[in-house]
């Protein structure tokens, strides 16, 4: 019998997304955290409830009818914490993501340094950029403060100057601001975070603190000119989004005051499980984490030396959804479409998406369409994210993604892949990883609530990591070759643990499978024609260790980037042939 | 599971806020019975502020600009009014550039607000003043029809509804208008170019009101100053029944078109109020509803999305659909009498 290592306390963790509110049960079973059971209910942060704490509390009634257990009183609000007669909870923590997008002006000293470091961080969270403003701004002063007068800002992010450097640029900067803010009604004067120049701190709060009611400060994120460091500032910011929804969503005051102020941003949450992970499972590759979800497009990347964090409400399948076109054409996206549907339907389907975002795909042409679109708000999302991951990390083509093991996904749009093939195909063709990688399915949405639940507990994400909570959807191997179609370009040879062993020879533009069931290994043995290169260079073989999965063992032999056929009858043929290979039916 | 309320009411109380954008002067007084095109508020409002940097223009420091800077927060400047003067046997003089108002005076700098406009906020709708809020705006309650569209273009206007609408499909062109039709609000069906938007604009027409409208249409349909309200979606969806039945045997009378965007934070959403006549009070809407046999309901996704039907059945557990997904759903049947399996986060209750 197991010996338990921990102190046998139960956790309940919330996630209030923007369509829906999950409240998911921690608790520890045979010595070690398990997750039990989630319970699910709409979100409710908008009219006609316009309190997130509703939804809350329908997601924990809906997840006590599972348990079996009491966890709500007879007023609905939480039992914590737990009580003699079993009913409540030890803890609780909660993450965030319902709420419109945070109006973010960005403020730095030159467009290429500090802007740039600010804007990355502005996009840590669920922030977008209305206006930036730098000294190779050609606007005068009067029209910077007309400017933000117009746009009302919720939060202005400030950086500038390496530590010691500049003051007058950023006392220039900073007028502006001050005066902007002074001629705002005082309820409507925007929260600031200053992360520039240190030694100018003093100055900056007395510069404007008289008509800032929220002047918050972090470690400068370009201390040097080579430098960047926004990992103390997204901290901060965290606070700072929470604070901000605070004043916008009625509840979550009630969350945060049931959780004893363990609430985070989700995409921070997340995050920081990319960083505990990076660190506990580092290897040579990085380790990537999606989120496909209404409000926004979460990547966090997890590398040996560094993290990064991009949150994209542009990519949102959600009430964002009309101004995807703003990125891509109706022609792109039906791309991806194994039906043939006309550009006329695809653009009404946009817009009445965004104005139900929490509705479903009921019919197949419909899922076809938010399949198709989910695709495409991804491969964006990663094309923008890439721009911002380190320069000196494994790559196979410096125009292609970094290797990558595992990689991690979640969101609605992947809850909504009723079939895993359906998901892993989604993320093959969005993401296009190359090499060999782990697929990991989070159909519980569970990781930003372990980020979460780390700071209450830090045995807890540990231990529901390794007790299968989260779906593998398999191996996937994708070589990087230029071919002809139908080439013979990988063989690969899986010898089970029984002995047993199949064989798989790949050809250029198609996906094969060999089946390794959840939870045994293999051995696989590979050999790489035409220069094909999986991570150990052109041609290079080998044999490794690899791990069972819902669709087994996955070789993705359809080349990198992906080049579908351009003639639509072919295209949609070859896409209904993938998603067959795949199980997706 | 609860369900969300598409308001298309018959007689029903209705209570708006009615607040200004700055804040300002509340005209209107409690009990006070206002008209739709009534002001109940205005403010001033200035869109441009211009930063004189007196130091600078007269080559001091902050702190002697300020000694020399001659006018106060509030006072009222006229273009080319001078208000510094430097120095010296030549002194130089700093002269405003336009009219305006100074907002703020210190650092050497004088910051004027020029450009000023002012705002009228009218009552939008005819009813009783029930509260009014200081420096903001009032709340007004009416009684009469409801009809919720699900897109505005942010105007508002009221008048002589006529119905073009002969059918829910109706598709207004340029040539259903005529000079006749000045001044009124239309009742029309789906609208597929951006002329009809144009030649409603150059009768002008008062408003618009219509099933769906091309997305492409939007950009030109925002630019209009007349409010379009569109009841059921983009492209080409006719008008759901209980919206097309109830704002065509309305026709004739004044109604008002509050073609407000939708805010599903606020739940603000554009409306058709019609006021009507009362003997009693009526009740208020319900916001939300139990999904249950019997609820008048529209789909607003396939299958059959935009029609109105009636839940017969809320199936226990999950469903499996036709997309593969499994979700809580109902039985719905139709007013063509067919009967469709829909998810509930598919549809909304219609009353």
């Amino acid at each position: 019998m197991p010996t338990s290592l921990v102190s046998g306390n139960s956790l309940l963790a919330i996630d209030v997304g923007a369509s829906n509110t999950r409240a998911v049960m921690f608790d520890v079973i045979e010595g070690e955290y398990r997750f039990v059971a989630s319970g699910v209910a709409p979100s409710t942060a908008e009219a006609p409830f316009k309190d997130v704490s509703e939804g809350a509390r329908d997601a924990i009634a809906n997840l006590q009818r599972i348990l079996g257990k009491t966890l709500l009183d007879a007023n609905r609000d939480l039992i914590i914490p737990s009580q003699a007669n079993g009913s409540g909870v030890d803890a609780l923590v909660v993450t965030l993501s319902a709420g419109p997008a945070i109006k973010t002006v960005v403020l730095g000293l030159l467009k290429d340094v500090s802007l740039d470091s600010a804007r990355r961080l502005t996009e840590s969270t669920y922030a977008r950029i209305s206006d930036t403003i730098s000294l190779n701004d050609a606007r005068k002063s009067d029209q910077q403060i007309d400017s933000l007068l117009r746009i009302r800002p919720d939060l202005l992010i400030i950086a500038g100057g390496t530590d010691g450097g500049a003051s007058r640029s950023i006392q220039k900067l900073l007028e502006p601001v001050g005066l902007a803010s002074y001629l705002m009604p005082k309820d409507k004067r925007p929260t600031v975070l200053y992360a520039g120049n240190e030694k100018m701190q003093a100055e900056v709060k007395s510069l404007v603190s008289a008509h800032i009611p929220a002047l918050h400060f972090s470690p400068n994120i370009r201390p040097s000119l080579e430098t960047e460091d926004t990992d103390p500032a997204e901290r901060e910011l965290a606070q700072i989004i929470i604070n901000l929804r605070k004043k916008q969503l009625k509840g979550v005051d009630t969350l945060n005051t049931w959780s004893g102020g363990h609430m985070l941003p989700t995409a921070y949450a997340t995050g920081r499980m990319v960083r505990f992970l990076s660190k506990v499972y580092g290897s040579q590759k990085g380790l990537l984490s999606v989120d496909l979800g209404a409000s926004a497009v979460t990547i966090a990347a997890g590398f040996k030396d560094r993290s990064i964090l991009k949150v994209l409400p542009q990519f949102g399948i959600g009430e964002n959804l009309s101004a995807l076109l703003n990125h891509t054409t109706l022609e792109d996206i039906l791309r991806w479409s194994p039906l043939d549907i006309s550009t006329g339907v695809l653009r009404d389907y946009l817009f009445h998406k965004s104005l139900y975002p929490s509705a479903i795909a009921a019919t197949k042409e419909d899922f076809a369409i938010a399949q198709a679109v989910a695709r495409e708000a991804l491969y964006l999302a990663m094309q923008t994210a890439r721009r911002d991951f380190p320069q000196n990390i494994r790559k196979i083509k410096p125009t292609l993604v970094p290797l990558f093991d595992p990689i991690l996904a979640g969101g609605s749009a992947l809850s909504d892949a009723s079939r895993p093939g359906q998901g892993l195909l989604l993320l093959l063709d969005s993401i296009q990883p190359v090499g060999v990688t782990t697929v990991i399915l989070d159909q519980n949405n569970l990781l930003p609530l372990l980020g979460a639940a780390a700071s209450q507990n830090n045995i807890l994400p540990v231990q529901v990591l390794d007790t299968g909570a989260f779906l593998s959807a398999g191996t996937v191997v994708s070589p990087v070759v230029s071919a002809k179609y139908g080439a013979s370009i990988l063989r690969a040879k899986l010898v089970y643990e029984n002995g047993v062993e199949a064989q798989v020879d790949l050809k250029y533009g198609s996906l094969e499978t060999l089946p390794l069931a959840i939870g045994e290994t293999g051995k696989l043995t590979v050999q790489c024609l035409h220069g094909a290169d999986i991570g150990f260079g052109p041609g290079r073989g080998g044999i490794l260790p690899v791990s069972g999965g819902a669709l087994g063992v996955v070789f993705d032999g359809r080349g990198r980037p992906l080049d579908l056929p351009s003639d639509p009858v072919r295209r949609r043929e070859i896409l209904k042939k993938w998603n067959w290979t795949l199980g997706g039916g | 599971m609860q369900a969300p309320v598409h308001h298309v009411i018959g007689l029903t109380s209705i209570i708006r806020e009615r607040l200004l954008p700055v804040p300002g002067t509340v005209n209107a007084r409690v009990q006070q019975k206002v008209g739709a095109n009534d002001i109940v508020a205005e403010a001033r409002w200035s869109h441009e502020h211009v930063l004189l940097d007196v130091a600078r223009l007269l080559n001091v420091s902050p702190a002697a600009a300020d000694r020399l800077i001659k006018c106060q927060v509030d006072d009222q400047v006229a273009a080319s009014a001078e208000i510094a003067v430097g120095k010296g046997l030549f002194p130089r003089t700093v002269h405003t550039p336009r009219d305006g108002r100074v907002v703020a005076v210190g650092g050497g700098q004088v910051l004027l607000e020029v450009g000023e406009s002012k705002i009228e906020l009218r009552a939008g709708i005819p009813g009783t003043v029930i509260q009014t809020i200081p420096n903001q705006g009032v709340i007004i309650q009416t009684t009469g029809g409801l009809v919720q569209g699900v897109w505005g273009n942010g105007r508002i206007d009221s008048g002589l509804m006529v119905n073009l609408a002969e059918t829910p499909d109706s598709v207004l062109t340029v040539g259903r208008l005529d000079v006749s039709l000045r001044g009124s609000i239309l009742l029309a069906g789906i609208v597929k170019d951006a002329e009809t938007l144009q030649a409603a604009g150059d009768l002008p027409v008062r408003g618009l009101i219509i099933s769906s409208i091309f997305p492409s249409l939007i950009p030109k349909a925002r630019e209009m100053r007349y409010p379009i309200m569109v009841t059921d979606g983009f492209g080409a969806l006719p008008m759901n029944s209980a919206a097309h039945k109830l704002l065509a045997t309305n026709a004739k009378r004044e109604v008002t078109v509050n073609a407000e965007a939708f805010d599903r934070y606020t739940g603000a959403r554009p409306e058709v109020i019609i006021p009507l006549p009362i003997s009693s009070e009526p009740a208020a809407p319900h916001e939300m509803e139990n999904f249950a046999p019997g609820l008048q309901v529209r789909l607003r996704r396939p299958p059959a999305m935009g029609t109105i039907g009636s839940i017969v059945n809320v199936l226990p557990g999950l469903t499996t659909l036709p997309s593969g997904l499994r979700a809580p759903a109902a039985e719905v049947k139709l007013e063509n009498g067919e009967t469709v399996v829909a998810p509930l986060v598919n549809l909304e209750v219609v009353g």
